[in-house]
């Protein structure tokens, strides 16, 4: 998403822009937090490996080999094989964009739906506002992972329905922080001389809410593309989301759990990869968060 | 405070209309016919009809809505399809559980929580303080089914160290301190982290007041401005934190619960879900949730009580 918006501000980046100028400060903000960087290079080199790496693996993921089944990590197979005989190594690979999908569809969905309602809400208030709010007190009243679960157990286990399912699980969290943000800008002076000009409800919006709330906005995202990543590979883990033989890695751990008492490998590795990706996403939301948004650190 | 009591108890109103709505709706939100899915693919229409008999459908949904809430109150929440026995029977052998586990896991949280985030706060910028944060992100960052089979890895199989063998955990469960201990780590760590990571800034913020400074001017010792005046005010914003952790536990709790066979109500679910045994389904969801808005408001009004600034307002 990030990405993004920054070719919006170069395109739109005539001498003086505003926008770029922030981002230039933005950006330079970042360069200073090493531990964002880090994370930042890192969600990198895993997109890089999610859309490169499968074409470069040592083994296809799916093929078994039987006789060769829970082989412990060699030179041959880096992670080992699991219970079919199958490189780990490889499926962490192959399952490295899974994750990202997941990771960033989900968000999508819940980052859309939550800002538009969050904007409904901050700037028509009254009655809209009201009924909008109390909405997502209940989704926010089914703890953790149960409403994502309850949806799944509606639609069924599949990986769409996963990504549709934490979705709508993190618009709560959009709405809020995008209504908070909009509330605040509305009560702004300009905000009123904009509308005695004439401008329209729709304008003022995208030029003049939008524009304000986007750094909130980006560093929930990267943090809920962590908390995703660990909600669907836990409803994957469950048996309700990603269905074998797909290489993803809440399913290979539900997958090899009941063999890990002789096989510890295979329990192991998917879980380490789950950790680092998760652990990129939040470093790098905290430096985002640093950077971006002083104001938010607790 | 009674007032304020009061009025939060009617704000908690809509929502459980909500909630109940919503549980109630996941019955009615399956794709295609409810009854012949419970009933099973092999059904024979009169099973079917049956089926959707036993269930209800063939009422107007608003009438099936207000027999489904005037039944939840009372304590009935329909009969389970698997095993006919009434849903609240079910779910109360269990509910306990669940209930004994998070307790147990918000307690270790709240504690190794509190104790590193004070300590990181106290010691700010120092190798201690990057420590307990880094491993605070793990915490935070470690999927907590994972980290439950790697302690059934590590301290219920266990390695053999010598002549000591770490295996001193049982590996399923629940009962005996043995069954305790894993689950409990696993459940919550993820809170501690947050926690931790949570008691820091609000400590830092804190520390850096004119109030502490005075403190320290006057010379009380540094035990007592961090543990008596600092700590106390730092706590509030934790409470808070405390208090919406406990829905993660809630959840996270279904997790811990299948990666140990403990049969609380997460297993409950799951189970159900398999089976396809919606009544199961709604009923443990709904539960989940009450006990999770109660949660919110008792932290509300203990929030309340610590923080006598708000009264003003």
């Amino acid at each position: 998403m990030s990405e993004q918006t920054m070719k919006n501000a170069e395109t739109s980046s005539r001498p003086p822009s505003p926008t770029a100028q922030r981002w230039k400060s933005f950006y330079k903000k970042l360069r200073k937090n090493k531990a964002a960087m880090v994370g930042g290079i890192l969600i990198i080199f895993f997109i890089l490996v999610a859309v490169i790496g499968p074409s470069f693996t040592p083994y296809e993921p799916n093929v078994q080999n039987h006789v060769n089944k829970l082989a412990s990590p060699s030179s041959e197979h880096w992670f080992g094989t699991d219970h079919h005989g199958r490189d780990i190594f490889s499926r962490i690979i192959h399952g490295m964009s899974i994750t990202l999908y997941v990771g960033f569809f989900s968000v999508l969905i819940g980052a859309t739906i939550g800002v538009f309602l969050g904007i409904i809400s901050g700037y028509y208030g009254r009655m809209v506002d009201t009924v909008i709010m109390r909405v997502m007190d209940i989704l926010l009243a089914f703890p953790g992972i149960l409403l994502a679960l309850a949806i799944v157990s509606v639609l069924g286990g599949s990986l769409n329905n996963v990504i549709i399912a934490v979705g709508i699980f993190s618009i709560p969290v959009f709405a809020r922080i995008v209504r908070g943000s909009t509330l605040a800008v509305r009560k702004l002076e300009y905000i009123d001389a904009m509308r005695a000009l004439g401008a329209s409800d729709a304008r003022i919006i995208f030029k003049h809410i939008l524009p304000n709330v986007t750094s909130p906005l980006i560093v929930q995202g990267t943090l809920s593309i962590a908390t995703s990543i660990l909600t669907a590979s836990g409803l994957s883990f469950l048996g309700m989301g990603a269905q074998p033989p797909t290489p993803e890695w809440g399913a290979m751990l539900s997958g090899g759990r009941n063999y890990m008492w002789d096989a510890p490998h295979v329990a192991f590795f998917p879980g380490i990869a789950i950790v680092i990706v998760v652990l990129a996403f939040n470093i790098f939301g905290d430096g985002l968060r640093d950077a971006l948004d002083p104001k938010m650190k607790n | 405070m009674f007032t304020f009591i009061i009025r939060r108890l009617v704000q908690t109103i809509p929502v459980l209309i909500g909630v109940t709505i919503l549980t109630f709706s996941l019955m009615h939100l399956i794709p295609g016919d409810p009854a012949q899915i419970m009933a099973g693919e092999s059904a024979s229409p009169a099973q079917i009809e049956q089926m959707r008999e036993r269930l209800g459908l063939n009422e107007a949904i608003p009438v099936q809505y207000a027999k489904y809430v005037s039944g939840a109150v009372q304590g009935d929440l329909g009969n389970s399809i698997r095993s006919g026995r009434p849903v609240a029977q079910e779910i109360s052998g269990r509910f306990w559980v669940t209930v004994e586990l998070a307790i147990y896991s918000t307690i270790l949280s709240v504690f190794i929580g509190l104790i590193a985030g004070v300590i990181s706060a106290t010691k700010h910028y120092t190798f201690t303080d990057v420590a307990i944060m880094i491993v605070a992100l793990f915490g935070l960052s470690m999927p907590n089914f994972w980290l439950g089979l790697m302690l059934i890895q590590w301290f219920a199989i266990g390695f053999d160290i010598g002549p000591i063998n770490t295996g001193w955990f049982a590996a399923s469960g629940w009962g005996s301190w043995q069954q305790i201990v894993l689950p409990v780590i696993t459940l919550g760590t993820a809170g501690a982290a947050i926690i931790a990571r949570m008691t820091r800034s609000s400590m830092l913020e804190v520390i850096g007041q004119d109030y502490i400074r005075t403190a320290r001017a006057k010379g009380v010792k540094e035990q007592v401005v961090i543990y008596r005046h600092a700590l106390k005010n730092a706590m509030i914003p934790v409470v808070t934190v405390v208090g919406l952790q406990f829905g993660s536990l809630l959840g996270g709790a279904v997790l811990t619960e299948m990666v140990f066979a403990v049969n609380g109500m997460g297993r409950l679910i799951i189970d159900a879900i398999r089976a396809r045994d919606f009544p199961i389904v709604q009923g443990t969801v709904l539960v989940f949730s009450l006990l999770f808005v109660a949660v919110n408001l008792l932290v509300d009004i203990a929030y309340r009580f610590l923080n006598k600034r708000i009264d003003l307002n």
